[in-house]
Protein backbone atom coordinates (compact mmCIF):
# COMPACT_ATOMS: atom_id res chain seq x y z
CA UNK A 1 0.00 0.00 0.00
CA UNK A 2 2.99 2.31 -0.37
CA UNK A 3 2.90 5.40 -2.51
CA UNK A 4 -0.52 6.58 -1.35
CA UNK A 5 0.86 9.31 0.88
CA UNK A 6 3.83 11.34 -0.30
CA UNK A 7 5.60 13.72 2.04
CA UNK A 8 8.23 15.96 0.46
CA UNK A 9 9.74 17.98 3.28
CA UNK A 10 12.14 19.80 1.01
CA UNK A 11 9.39 21.17 -1.23
CA UNK A 12 7.03 21.33 1.76
CA UNK A 13 4.40 19.29 -0.01
CA UNK A 14 2.13 16.62 1.42
CA UNK A 15 -0.02 14.71 -1.03
CA UNK A 16 -2.63 12.01 -0.54
CA UNK A 17 -3.73 9.79 -3.39
CA UNK A 18 -7.45 9.97 -3.98
CA UNK A 19 -7.34 6.25 -4.74
CA UNK A 20 -7.32 5.76 -0.93
CA UNK A 21 -10.79 7.32 -0.85
CA UNK A 22 -12.45 5.44 -3.73
CA UNK A 23 -10.89 2.00 -3.92
CA UNK A 24 -12.65 -1.21 -2.75
CA UNK A 25 -9.21 -2.84 -2.43
CA UNK A 26 -8.04 -0.10 -0.05
CA UNK A 27 -11.22 -0.48 2.03
CA UNK A 28 -10.67 -4.24 2.23
CA UNK A 29 -7.08 -3.66 3.35
CA UNK A 30 -8.26 -1.12 5.95
CA UNK A 31 -10.56 -3.72 7.51
CA UNK A 32 -7.47 -5.68 8.55
CA UNK A 33 -4.78 -3.02 8.88
CA UNK A 34 -6.86 -0.35 10.65
CA UNK A 35 -10.13 -1.72 12.06
CA UNK A 36 -8.58 -5.12 12.81
CA UNK A 37 -5.71 -3.70 14.84
CA UNK A 38 -6.74 -0.37 16.42
CA UNK A 39 -8.90 0.26 19.48
CA UNK A 40 -12.43 0.92 18.22
CA UNK A 41 -15.01 2.83 20.25
CA UNK A 42 -18.08 0.80 21.26
CA UNK A 43 -19.95 3.03 23.69
CA UNK A 44 -20.06 4.73 27.07
CA UNK A 45 -20.74 3.00 30.38
CA UNK A 46 -23.59 5.41 31.11
CA UNK A 47 -25.53 3.93 28.20
CA UNK A 48 -26.05 0.76 30.25
CA UNK A 49 -26.46 2.15 33.78
CA UNK A 50 -28.09 -0.82 35.54
CA UNK A 51 -27.35 -4.57 35.61
CA UNK A 52 -29.10 -6.23 32.67
CA UNK A 53 -29.18 -3.05 30.56
CA UNK A 54 -28.11 -3.51 26.97
CA UNK A 55 -27.69 -1.64 23.72
CA UNK A 56 -27.11 -3.21 20.32
CA UNK A 57 -25.15 -1.58 17.53
CA UNK A 58 -22.81 -2.35 14.67
CA UNK A 59 -19.14 -1.67 15.38
CA UNK A 60 -16.52 -2.15 12.67
CA UNK A 61 -19.16 -4.00 10.63
CA UNK A 62 -19.90 -6.41 13.47
CA UNK A 63 -23.24 -6.49 15.28
CA UNK A 64 -22.39 -6.35 19.00
CA UNK A 65 -24.19 -6.21 22.33
CA UNK A 66 -23.00 -3.65 24.84
CA UNK A 67 -24.40 -4.61 28.24
CA UNK A 68 -23.91 -4.55 31.98
CA UNK A 69 -23.94 -8.00 33.52
CA UNK A 70 -25.67 -8.94 36.73
CA UNK A 71 -22.48 -8.26 38.67
CA UNK A 72 -22.31 -4.70 37.32
CA UNK A 73 -19.47 -5.27 34.83
CA UNK A 74 -19.73 -3.62 31.37
CA UNK A 75 -19.46 -6.28 28.67
CA UNK A 76 -19.34 -6.54 24.91
CA UNK A 77 -20.29 -9.61 22.86
CA UNK A 78 -20.56 -10.43 19.20
CA UNK A 79 -24.30 -10.67 18.65
CA UNK A 80 -24.46 -14.18 17.20
CA UNK A 81 -25.61 -17.49 18.64
CA UNK A 82 -22.96 -20.18 19.11
CA UNK A 83 -25.39 -22.77 17.74
CA UNK A 84 -26.34 -21.61 14.23
CA UNK A 85 -25.53 -17.93 14.21
CA UNK A 86 -28.72 -15.90 14.65
CA UNK A 87 -28.49 -12.62 16.48
CA UNK A 88 -29.48 -13.38 20.07
CA UNK A 89 -30.46 -9.82 20.94
CA UNK A 90 -32.79 -8.15 18.45
CA UNK A 91 -33.89 -5.06 20.36
CA UNK A 92 -32.24 -1.66 20.05
CA UNK A 93 -31.99 -1.32 23.82
CA UNK A 94 -33.56 -2.55 27.02
CA UNK A 95 -33.07 -4.49 30.21
CA UNK A 96 -33.00 -8.27 30.42
CA UNK A 97 -31.94 -11.24 32.51
CA UNK A 98 -31.07 -13.39 29.51
CA UNK A 99 -30.37 -13.16 25.81
CA UNK A 100 -32.48 -15.86 24.15
CA UNK A 101 -31.86 -16.87 20.57
CA UNK A 102 -35.18 -16.66 18.67
CA UNK A 103 -34.20 -19.57 16.41
CA UNK A 104 -33.73 -22.63 18.69
CA UNK A 105 -33.96 -21.00 22.09
CA UNK A 106 -30.38 -21.15 23.32
CA UNK A 107 -30.23 -18.77 26.27
CA UNK A 108 -27.26 -16.77 27.55
CA UNK A 109 -26.64 -14.91 30.79
CA UNK A 110 -25.71 -11.22 30.64
CA UNK A 111 -22.10 -12.21 31.35
CA UNK A 112 -22.20 -14.26 28.13
CA UNK A 113 -22.34 -17.73 29.73
CA UNK A 114 -24.57 -20.27 27.99
CA UNK A 115 -27.41 -20.70 30.48
CA UNK A 116 -29.66 -23.29 28.88
CA UNK A 117 -30.16 -25.31 25.72
CA UNK A 118 -33.57 -26.82 24.88
CA UNK A 119 -33.28 -30.62 24.60
CA UNK A 120 -29.75 -30.79 25.94
CA UNK A 121 -29.97 -34.56 26.30
CA UNK A 122 -29.61 -34.92 22.51
CA UNK A 123 -25.94 -33.92 22.70
CA UNK A 124 -23.04 -36.25 23.45
CA UNK A 125 -20.54 -36.10 26.29
CA UNK A 126 -18.28 -33.68 24.36
CA UNK A 127 -20.91 -30.97 24.49
CA UNK A 128 -19.41 -28.45 26.94
CA UNK A 129 -21.73 -25.56 27.79
CA UNK A 130 -18.88 -23.80 29.58
CA UNK A 131 -17.13 -23.38 26.23
CA UNK A 132 -20.19 -22.19 24.32
CA UNK A 133 -20.79 -18.76 25.80
CA UNK A 134 -21.22 -15.65 23.67
CA UNK A 135 -17.90 -14.63 22.17
CA UNK A 136 -16.39 -11.35 23.27
CA UNK A 137 -13.92 -9.27 21.23
CA UNK A 138 -10.29 -10.22 21.85
CA UNK A 139 -9.93 -7.12 24.04
CA UNK A 140 -12.46 -4.79 25.67
CA UNK A 141 -11.17 -1.97 27.84
CA UNK A 142 -12.25 1.45 29.08
CA UNK A 143 -10.69 4.79 29.75
CA UNK A 144 -12.88 6.72 32.21
CA UNK A 145 -16.00 4.84 31.05
CA UNK A 146 -15.34 5.24 27.31
CA UNK A 147 -15.32 1.59 26.20
CA UNK A 148 -13.31 0.33 23.22
CA UNK A 149 -12.82 -3.09 21.66
CA UNK A 150 -9.80 -4.46 19.90
CA UNK A 151 -9.90 -7.45 17.55
CA UNK A 152 -6.15 -8.00 17.95
CA UNK A 153 -5.31 -10.00 21.10
CA UNK A 154 -1.75 -8.65 21.01
CA UNK A 155 -2.78 -4.99 21.00
CA UNK A 156 -1.15 -2.64 23.49
CA UNK A 157 -3.35 -1.63 26.46
CA UNK A 158 -5.98 1.00 25.67
CA UNK A 159 -4.49 3.52 28.10
CA UNK A 160 -1.12 3.33 26.32
CA UNK A 161 -2.75 3.43 22.90
CA UNK A 162 -4.61 6.64 23.76
CA UNK A 163 -1.30 8.44 24.46
CA UNK A 164 -1.79 12.22 24.47
CA UNK A 165 -5.53 11.88 23.76
CA UNK A 166 -6.06 11.00 27.44
CA UNK A 167 -5.21 14.55 28.53
CA UNK A 168 -7.86 15.95 26.18
CA UNK A 169 -10.51 13.46 27.28
CA UNK A 170 -9.70 14.51 30.85
CA UNK A 171 -10.32 18.16 29.91
CA UNK A 172 -13.77 17.25 28.60
CA UNK A 173 -14.61 15.09 31.63
CA UNK A 174 -13.45 17.82 34.03
CA UNK A 175 -16.66 19.72 33.15
CA UNK A 176 -18.35 17.35 35.58
CA UNK A 177 -17.88 18.01 39.32
CA UNK A 178 -17.97 14.26 40.00
CA UNK A 179 -15.87 13.36 36.95
CA UNK A 180 -18.82 11.57 35.38
CA UNK A 181 -20.17 12.35 31.95
CA UNK A 182 -23.26 10.60 30.67
CA UNK A 183 -24.64 9.97 27.23
CA UNK A 184 -27.95 11.79 26.88
CA UNK A 185 -30.92 9.94 25.31
CA UNK A 186 -31.46 10.38 21.57
CA UNK A 187 -28.92 9.07 19.04
CA UNK A 188 -28.27 10.73 15.70
CA UNK A 189 -27.68 7.97 13.19
CA UNK A 190 -27.24 8.93 9.56
CA UNK A 191 -25.33 8.07 6.42
CA UNK A 192 -22.91 10.22 4.50
CA UNK A 193 -22.14 9.33 0.90
CA UNK A 194 -18.43 9.81 1.35
CA UNK A 195 -15.36 7.88 2.42
CA UNK A 196 -15.06 7.63 6.21
CA UNK A 197 -11.64 9.29 6.29
CA UNK A 198 -13.13 12.50 4.92
CA UNK A 199 -15.09 12.92 8.16
CA UNK A 200 -11.88 12.56 10.17
CA UNK A 201 -10.33 15.38 8.16
CA UNK A 202 -13.46 17.51 8.29
CA UNK A 203 -13.87 17.16 12.07
CA UNK A 204 -10.58 18.94 12.79
CA UNK A 205 -10.05 21.09 9.70
CA UNK A 206 -10.88 24.62 10.85
CA UNK A 207 -9.69 26.01 7.51
CA UNK A 208 -13.16 25.27 6.07
CA UNK A 209 -15.09 27.19 8.73
CA UNK A 210 -15.36 30.62 7.04
CA UNK A 211 -16.37 29.21 3.65
CA UNK A 212 -18.44 26.12 4.53
CA UNK A 213 -20.15 27.59 7.59
CA UNK A 214 -21.00 31.13 6.48
CA UNK A 215 -24.62 30.74 7.57
CA UNK A 216 -23.60 29.41 11.00
CA UNK A 217 -21.23 32.35 11.47
CA UNK A 218 -24.08 34.69 10.49
CA UNK A 219 -26.32 32.99 13.05
CA UNK A 220 -23.65 33.34 15.75
CA UNK A 221 -23.06 36.99 14.83
CA UNK A 222 -26.78 37.66 15.21
CA UNK A 223 -26.47 36.17 18.72
CA UNK A 224 -23.70 38.60 19.67
CA UNK A 225 -20.61 36.52 18.86
CA UNK A 226 -17.58 38.21 17.28
CA UNK A 227 -16.90 36.12 14.20
CA UNK A 228 -14.29 38.20 12.38
CA UNK A 229 -10.57 37.69 12.93
CA UNK A 230 -8.71 40.56 14.63
CA UNK A 231 -7.40 43.16 12.15
CA UNK A 232 -3.90 42.44 10.81
CA UNK A 233 -3.73 39.16 12.78
CA UNK A 234 -3.25 37.06 9.68
CA UNK A 235 -5.83 34.67 11.15
CA UNK A 236 -8.89 33.25 9.41
CA UNK A 237 -10.90 32.99 12.65
CA UNK A 238 -11.41 35.25 15.69
CA UNK A 239 -8.88 33.40 17.88
CA UNK A 240 -5.51 31.79 17.33
CA UNK A 241 -6.13 28.05 17.65
CA UNK A 242 -3.63 25.22 17.36
CA UNK A 243 -3.56 21.87 15.59
CA UNK A 244 -1.80 19.22 17.69
CA UNK A 245 -0.23 15.79 17.32
CA UNK A 246 -1.17 13.61 20.32
CA UNK A 247 0.80 10.52 19.30
CA UNK A 248 -0.32 7.16 17.81
CA UNK A 249 -2.30 8.98 15.10
CA UNK A 250 -4.50 10.91 17.54
CA UNK A 251 -4.85 14.64 16.99
CA UNK A 252 -6.82 17.64 18.14
CA UNK A 253 -7.57 21.26 17.65
CA UNK A 254 -6.97 23.37 20.74
CA UNK A 255 -8.72 26.71 20.37
CA UNK A 256 -9.37 29.71 22.61
CA UNK A 257 -13.15 29.79 22.57
CA UNK A 258 -15.01 32.46 20.62
CA UNK A 259 -18.42 30.78 20.29
CA UNK A 260 -21.23 30.20 22.74
CA UNK A 261 -20.37 27.41 25.14
CA UNK A 262 -22.66 25.98 27.85
CA UNK A 263 -19.59 25.77 30.08
CA UNK A 264 -18.92 29.41 30.81
CA UNK A 265 -19.47 31.38 27.60
CA UNK A 266 -22.94 32.93 27.56
CA UNK A 267 -24.55 34.03 24.30
CA UNK A 268 -27.95 35.59 23.81
CA UNK A 269 -29.40 32.34 22.42
CA UNK A 270 -29.25 30.88 25.95
CA UNK A 271 -31.55 33.60 27.33
CA UNK A 272 -31.01 36.24 30.03
CA UNK A 273 -31.92 33.89 32.87
CA UNK A 274 -29.00 31.59 31.96
CA UNK A 275 -26.38 34.27 32.70
CA UNK A 276 -26.27 33.76 36.46
CA UNK A 277 -26.29 29.97 36.12
CA UNK A 278 -23.36 29.99 33.69
CA UNK A 279 -21.43 32.25 36.07
CA UNK A 280 -22.11 29.72 38.85
CA UNK A 281 -20.87 26.86 36.65
CA UNK A 282 -17.70 28.85 36.10
CA UNK A 283 -17.33 29.51 39.83
CA UNK A 284 -17.60 25.79 40.61
CA UNK A 285 -14.87 25.03 38.06
CA UNK A 286 -12.54 27.62 39.62
CA UNK A 287 -13.15 26.34 43.15
CA UNK A 288 -12.60 22.72 42.18
CA UNK A 289 -9.81 23.03 39.63
CA UNK A 290 -8.15 26.40 40.26
CA UNK A 291 -8.22 29.38 37.91
CA UNK A 292 -5.76 28.04 35.34
CA UNK A 293 -7.33 24.60 34.89
CA UNK A 294 -10.85 26.10 34.97
CA UNK A 295 -9.88 28.43 32.13
CA UNK A 296 -8.45 25.47 30.22
CA UNK A 297 -11.72 23.54 30.60
CA UNK A 298 -14.10 26.42 29.99
CA UNK A 299 -12.31 28.90 27.72
CA UNK A 300 -10.70 26.53 25.25
CA UNK A 301 -12.48 24.09 23.01
CA UNK A 302 -11.26 21.09 21.11
CA UNK A 303 -12.17 18.71 18.34
CA UNK A 304 -10.37 15.51 19.24
CA UNK A 305 -9.79 12.56 16.92
CA UNK A 306 -8.99 9.25 18.54
CA UNK A 307 -7.49 7.23 15.72
CA UNK A 308 -9.04 5.92 13.62
CA UNK A 309 -12.74 6.81 13.82
CA UNK A 310 -14.00 8.49 16.95
CA UNK A 311 -14.35 12.25 17.28
CA UNK A 312 -15.08 14.19 20.46
CA UNK A 313 -16.19 17.73 19.72
CA UNK A 314 -16.10 19.92 22.82
CA UNK A 315 -17.32 23.24 21.45
CA UNK A 316 -20.94 24.40 21.24
CA UNK A 317 -21.74 21.33 23.38
CA UNK A 318 -20.06 17.93 23.73
CA UNK A 319 -20.63 15.35 21.05
CA UNK A 320 -19.07 11.96 20.53
CA UNK A 321 -19.40 10.57 17.07
CA UNK A 322 -18.10 7.44 15.48
CA UNK A 323 -18.43 6.30 11.91
CA UNK A 324 -17.82 3.17 9.91
CA UNK A 325 -17.34 2.59 6.22
CA UNK A 326 -20.06 0.57 4.53
CA UNK A 327 -18.51 1.08 1.08
CA UNK A 328 -15.56 3.13 -0.22
CA UNK A 329 -17.91 6.05 -0.88
CA UNK A 330 -20.32 5.57 2.03
CA UNK A 331 -20.22 5.77 5.82
CA UNK A 332 -22.65 5.31 8.69
CA UNK A 333 -22.42 7.87 11.51
CA UNK A 334 -23.50 7.48 15.15
CA UNK A 335 -23.50 10.65 17.26
CA UNK A 336 -24.45 11.38 20.85
CA UNK A 337 -24.55 14.36 23.17
CA UNK A 338 -22.70 14.02 26.48
CA UNK A 339 -23.20 16.09 29.62
CA UNK A 340 -22.14 16.10 33.27
CA UNK A 341 -24.20 13.44 35.09
CA UNK A 342 -25.21 15.89 37.82
CA UNK A 343 -26.28 18.88 35.73
CA UNK A 344 -29.69 20.41 36.50
CA UNK A 345 -32.68 20.04 34.15
CA UNK A 346 -32.17 23.66 33.05
CA UNK A 347 -28.48 23.08 32.34
CA UNK A 348 -29.28 19.87 30.46
CA UNK A 349 -31.89 21.64 28.33
CA UNK A 350 -29.41 24.45 27.56
CA UNK A 351 -26.70 21.95 26.58
CA UNK A 352 -29.07 20.16 24.20
CA UNK A 353 -30.23 23.44 22.71
CA UNK A 354 -26.64 24.61 22.25
CA UNK A 355 -25.81 21.29 20.54
CA UNK A 356 -28.38 22.01 17.85
CA UNK A 357 -26.96 25.44 17.07
CA UNK A 358 -24.17 23.60 15.24
CA UNK A 359 -24.20 19.81 15.28
CA UNK A 360 -26.21 17.04 13.73
CA UNK A 361 -28.28 16.33 10.62
CA UNK A 362 -30.68 19.20 11.40
CA UNK A 363 -28.10 21.56 12.94
CA UNK A 364 -26.91 24.88 11.56
CA UNK A 365 -23.47 23.60 10.47
CA UNK A 366 -23.16 19.79 10.18
CA UNK A 367 -25.46 19.62 7.11
CA UNK A 368 -23.07 21.88 5.22
CA UNK A 369 -20.15 19.65 6.22
CA UNK A 370 -22.02 16.65 4.87
CA UNK A 371 -22.77 18.55 1.66
CA UNK A 372 -19.09 19.43 1.29
CA UNK A 373 -17.92 15.85 1.88
CA UNK A 374 -20.42 14.48 -0.62
CA UNK A 375 -19.21 17.01 -3.21
CA UNK A 376 -15.64 15.88 -2.53
CA UNK A 377 -16.62 12.26 -3.04
CA UNK A 378 -18.43 13.06 -6.28
CA UNK A 379 -15.40 15.00 -7.47
CA UNK A 380 -13.29 11.91 -6.78
CA UNK A 381 -14.92 10.16 -9.75
CA UNK A 382 -12.15 12.01 -11.59
CA UNK A 383 -9.44 10.42 -9.42
CA UNK A 384 -7.63 8.74 -12.30
CA UNK A 385 -7.15 12.07 -14.05
CA UNK A 386 -6.76 14.26 -10.94
CA UNK A 387 -5.01 11.95 -8.57
CA UNK A 388 -3.67 13.93 -5.62
CA UNK A 389 -5.18 15.91 -2.78
CA UNK A 390 -2.97 18.56 -1.21
CA UNK A 391 -2.47 18.76 2.55
CA UNK A 392 0.55 21.06 2.76
CA UNK A 393 -0.84 23.98 4.76
CA UNK A 394 1.57 25.00 7.49
CA UNK A 395 4.51 22.85 6.33
CA UNK A 396 6.56 26.05 6.14
CA UNK A 397 6.33 26.31 9.94
CA UNK A 398 7.62 24.16 12.83
CA UNK A 399 5.33 21.64 14.54
CA UNK A 400 4.61 23.85 17.54
CA UNK A 401 3.41 26.67 15.26
CA UNK A 402 0.68 24.69 13.48
CA UNK A 403 -2.63 26.51 13.55
CA UNK A 404 -6.07 24.90 13.66
CA UNK A 405 -6.50 26.31 10.14
CA UNK A 406 -3.30 24.59 8.96
CA UNK A 407 -3.16 20.93 8.04
CA UNK A 408 -0.40 19.75 10.38
CA UNK A 409 -2.85 17.79 12.50
CA UNK A 410 -4.57 16.32 9.44
CA UNK A 411 -1.16 15.07 8.28
CA UNK A 412 -0.83 13.27 11.63
CA UNK A 413 -3.82 11.13 10.73
CA UNK A 414 -2.57 10.32 7.24
CA UNK A 415 0.97 9.46 8.39
CA UNK A 416 -0.44 6.97 10.89
CA UNK A 417 -2.88 5.56 8.37
CA UNK A 418 -0.10 5.12 5.84
CA UNK A 419 2.24 3.48 8.38
CA UNK A 420 -0.39 0.94 9.47
CA UNK A 421 -1.30 0.12 5.88
CA UNK A 422 2.41 -0.42 5.08
CA UNK A 423 2.91 -2.66 8.11
CA UNK A 424 0.03 -4.86 7.04
CA UNK A 425 1.35 -5.50 3.54
CA UNK B 1 -65.43 29.97 17.45
CA UNK B 2 -62.57 28.15 19.19
CA UNK B 3 -62.82 24.74 17.50
CA UNK B 4 -62.20 23.83 13.88
CA UNK B 5 -63.59 21.47 11.30
CA UNK B 6 -61.45 18.87 9.62
CA UNK B 7 -61.87 20.53 6.27
CA UNK B 8 -60.61 23.81 7.71
CA UNK B 9 -57.55 22.01 9.10
CA UNK B 10 -57.00 20.26 5.77
CA UNK B 11 -57.13 23.62 3.95
CA UNK B 12 -54.38 24.87 6.26
CA UNK B 13 -52.23 21.76 5.72
CA UNK B 14 -52.61 21.92 1.94
CA UNK B 15 -51.75 25.61 1.88
CA UNK B 16 -48.71 24.95 4.05
CA UNK B 17 -47.56 22.06 1.85
CA UNK B 18 -47.87 24.25 -1.23
CA UNK B 19 -45.76 27.03 0.29
CA UNK B 20 -43.09 24.67 1.66
CA UNK B 21 -42.74 22.73 -1.59
CA UNK B 22 -42.44 26.03 -3.49
CA UNK B 23 -39.82 27.36 -1.02
CA UNK B 24 -42.08 30.37 -0.34
CA UNK B 25 -40.82 30.29 3.23
CA UNK B 26 -41.35 33.94 4.16
CA UNK B 27 -45.01 33.53 3.24
CA UNK B 28 -45.07 30.24 5.12
CA UNK B 29 -43.96 32.02 8.31
CA UNK B 30 -47.23 33.94 8.01
CA UNK B 31 -49.13 30.73 8.77
CA UNK B 32 -47.43 30.48 12.16
CA UNK B 33 -48.11 32.15 15.48
CA UNK B 34 -45.40 34.48 16.82
CA UNK B 35 -44.28 31.81 19.29
CA UNK B 36 -44.47 28.77 17.01
CA UNK B 37 -41.90 26.00 17.47
CA UNK B 38 -40.71 23.25 15.11
CA UNK B 39 -39.52 19.84 16.25
CA UNK B 40 -38.12 16.70 14.67
CA UNK B 41 -37.59 14.12 17.46
CA UNK B 42 -34.76 11.58 17.23
CA UNK B 43 -35.75 8.40 15.42
CA UNK B 44 -35.05 6.20 18.45
CA UNK B 45 -37.09 8.37 20.87
CA UNK B 46 -39.99 9.70 18.78
CA UNK B 47 -42.15 10.77 21.73
CA UNK B 48 -39.46 12.26 23.97
CA UNK B 49 -39.08 15.80 25.32
CA UNK B 50 -36.45 18.01 23.68
CA UNK B 51 -35.42 19.36 27.09
CA UNK B 52 -33.96 16.02 28.18
CA UNK B 53 -33.39 14.22 24.87
CA UNK B 54 -31.22 15.08 21.87
CA UNK B 55 -33.51 15.95 18.96
CA UNK B 56 -32.70 16.26 15.29
CA UNK B 57 -34.40 19.67 15.31
CA UNK B 58 -35.83 21.63 18.26
CA UNK B 59 -36.44 25.22 17.15
CA UNK B 60 -38.13 27.86 19.22
CA UNK B 61 -39.58 30.67 17.17
CA UNK B 62 -36.36 32.72 17.08
CA UNK B 63 -34.34 29.80 15.78
CA UNK B 64 -37.03 28.78 13.32
CA UNK B 65 -36.81 32.23 11.77
CA UNK B 66 -33.00 31.93 11.71
CA UNK B 67 -33.41 28.53 10.04
CA UNK B 68 -35.54 30.03 7.28
CA UNK B 69 -32.94 32.76 6.79
CA UNK B 70 -30.19 30.14 6.67
CA UNK B 71 -31.72 27.76 4.16
CA UNK B 72 -32.75 30.60 1.85
CA UNK B 73 -29.15 31.87 1.88
CA UNK B 74 -27.23 30.80 -1.28
CA UNK B 75 -24.27 29.87 0.95
CA UNK B 76 -26.30 27.18 2.72
CA UNK B 77 -24.48 24.38 0.91
CA UNK B 78 -26.77 21.62 2.15
CA UNK B 79 -29.65 23.25 0.24
CA UNK B 80 -27.74 24.57 -2.73
CA UNK B 81 -29.16 23.62 -5.13
CA UNK B 82 -32.38 23.42 -3.17
CA UNK B 83 -34.14 20.14 -2.58
CA UNK B 84 -37.21 19.62 -4.70
CA UNK B 85 -39.88 18.25 -2.42
CA UNK B 86 -43.42 17.04 -2.87
CA UNK B 87 -45.49 16.32 0.19
CA UNK B 88 -48.71 14.37 0.41
CA UNK B 89 -50.75 14.74 3.59
CA UNK B 90 -53.59 12.50 4.65
CA UNK B 91 -55.43 10.80 7.51
CA UNK B 92 -56.03 14.18 9.12
CA UNK B 93 -57.50 13.84 12.62
CA UNK B 94 -58.50 16.41 15.20
CA UNK B 95 -57.30 14.61 18.31
CA UNK B 96 -58.23 17.00 21.12
CA UNK B 97 -58.05 20.47 22.59
CA UNK B 98 -55.99 22.11 25.35
CA UNK B 99 -57.68 25.37 26.30
CA UNK B 100 -57.78 27.38 23.07
CA UNK B 101 -55.29 25.03 21.38
CA UNK B 102 -56.50 22.43 18.89
CA UNK B 103 -54.44 19.23 18.64
CA UNK B 104 -54.18 17.71 15.19
CA UNK B 105 -52.46 14.66 13.73
CA UNK B 106 -51.88 13.77 10.10
CA UNK B 107 -49.76 11.35 8.08
CA UNK B 108 -47.18 12.63 5.63
CA UNK B 109 -45.08 11.36 2.76
CA UNK B 110 -42.41 13.74 1.53
CA UNK B 111 -40.37 12.83 -1.53
CA UNK B 112 -37.12 14.75 -1.77
CA UNK B 113 -35.10 15.07 -4.98
CA UNK B 114 -31.71 16.61 -5.68
CA UNK B 115 -29.60 16.52 -8.80
CA UNK B 116 -27.18 13.60 -8.73
CA UNK B 117 -28.85 11.94 -5.75
CA UNK B 118 -31.33 9.15 -5.23
CA UNK B 119 -34.89 10.05 -4.28
CA UNK B 120 -35.33 10.06 -0.52
CA UNK B 121 -38.71 9.32 1.05
CA UNK B 122 -39.59 10.79 4.43
CA UNK B 123 -42.64 9.09 5.96
CA UNK B 124 -44.23 9.86 9.29
CA UNK B 125 -46.80 11.67 11.34
CA UNK B 126 -47.31 15.37 11.86
CA UNK B 127 -48.55 16.47 15.26
CA UNK B 128 -49.65 20.08 15.27
CA UNK B 129 -50.96 22.54 17.77
CA UNK B 130 -53.25 25.10 16.16
CA UNK B 131 -54.65 28.34 17.56
CA UNK B 132 -57.07 30.86 16.22
CA UNK B 133 -55.72 34.40 15.77
CA UNK B 134 -58.10 37.10 14.51
CA UNK B 135 -60.37 34.38 13.20
CA UNK B 136 -57.64 32.60 11.21
CA UNK B 137 -56.34 29.18 12.16
CA UNK B 138 -52.56 29.38 12.81
CA UNK B 139 -49.82 26.87 13.54
CA UNK B 140 -48.53 27.20 17.13
CA UNK B 141 -46.35 24.10 17.03
CA UNK B 142 -45.41 21.57 14.37
CA UNK B 143 -43.76 18.26 15.09
CA UNK B 144 -42.65 15.87 12.36
CA UNK B 145 -42.22 12.34 13.73
CA UNK B 146 -40.37 10.08 11.33
CA UNK B 147 -41.20 6.39 11.05
CA UNK B 148 -37.70 5.38 9.93
CA UNK B 149 -35.75 3.53 12.65
CA UNK B 150 -32.78 5.81 11.97
CA UNK B 151 -32.19 8.66 9.55
CA UNK B 152 -29.75 6.36 7.76
CA UNK B 153 -30.02 6.81 4.02
CA UNK B 154 -32.34 9.80 4.46
CA UNK B 155 -29.18 11.62 5.54
CA UNK B 156 -29.96 15.19 6.50
CA UNK B 157 -33.06 17.11 7.47
CA UNK B 158 -31.81 20.32 5.90
CA UNK B 159 -35.09 21.38 4.25
CA UNK B 160 -38.28 22.08 6.21
CA UNK B 161 -39.87 18.70 6.80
Amino acid sequence: MSGFVIEDRERMQFSVSRETLVSPAVLEAEQHAIFGRCWIYVGHGSEVPAPGDYKTRTVAGRPVILCRDRGGQVRCFFNTCRHRGAMVCTGREGGTRYFTCPYHGWTYDTDGALHSVPGEDAYGPGFDKARLGLVAPARFEAYRDFWFLNLDPAAEPLADYLAGAREYLDLVIDQSPSGRLEVIAGVQEYDIRANWKLLVENSVDDYHLPSTHTTWLNYMRAAGVTTRPPRDSGLLLPTRGAGKDLGNGHLTTDNPNFRGRPVAAWISIYGEDAKADIAAIRQELVERLGEARAARVADTNRNLVIFPNVVVNDGSSVTVRTFFPTAPDHMHVLAWCLGPAEETPAQRARRLDAFLTFYGPGGFATPDDVAALELVQRGFANWREVRWSDMSRGMNKPADQQLNTDEGHVRVFWRRWSALMEQAR
Amino acid sequence: MSGATRSEVEELFYREAELLDAWRLEEWLGLLTEDAGYYVPPNDKPYADHRDTLFTIADNNARLRERVKRILDPSCHAEQPRSRTRRVIGNVRITGTEGDTILVAANFIVHRFRRGEDVRVFVGEYRYKLRREGGALKIAERRAILDAEELGSLGLVSFLL
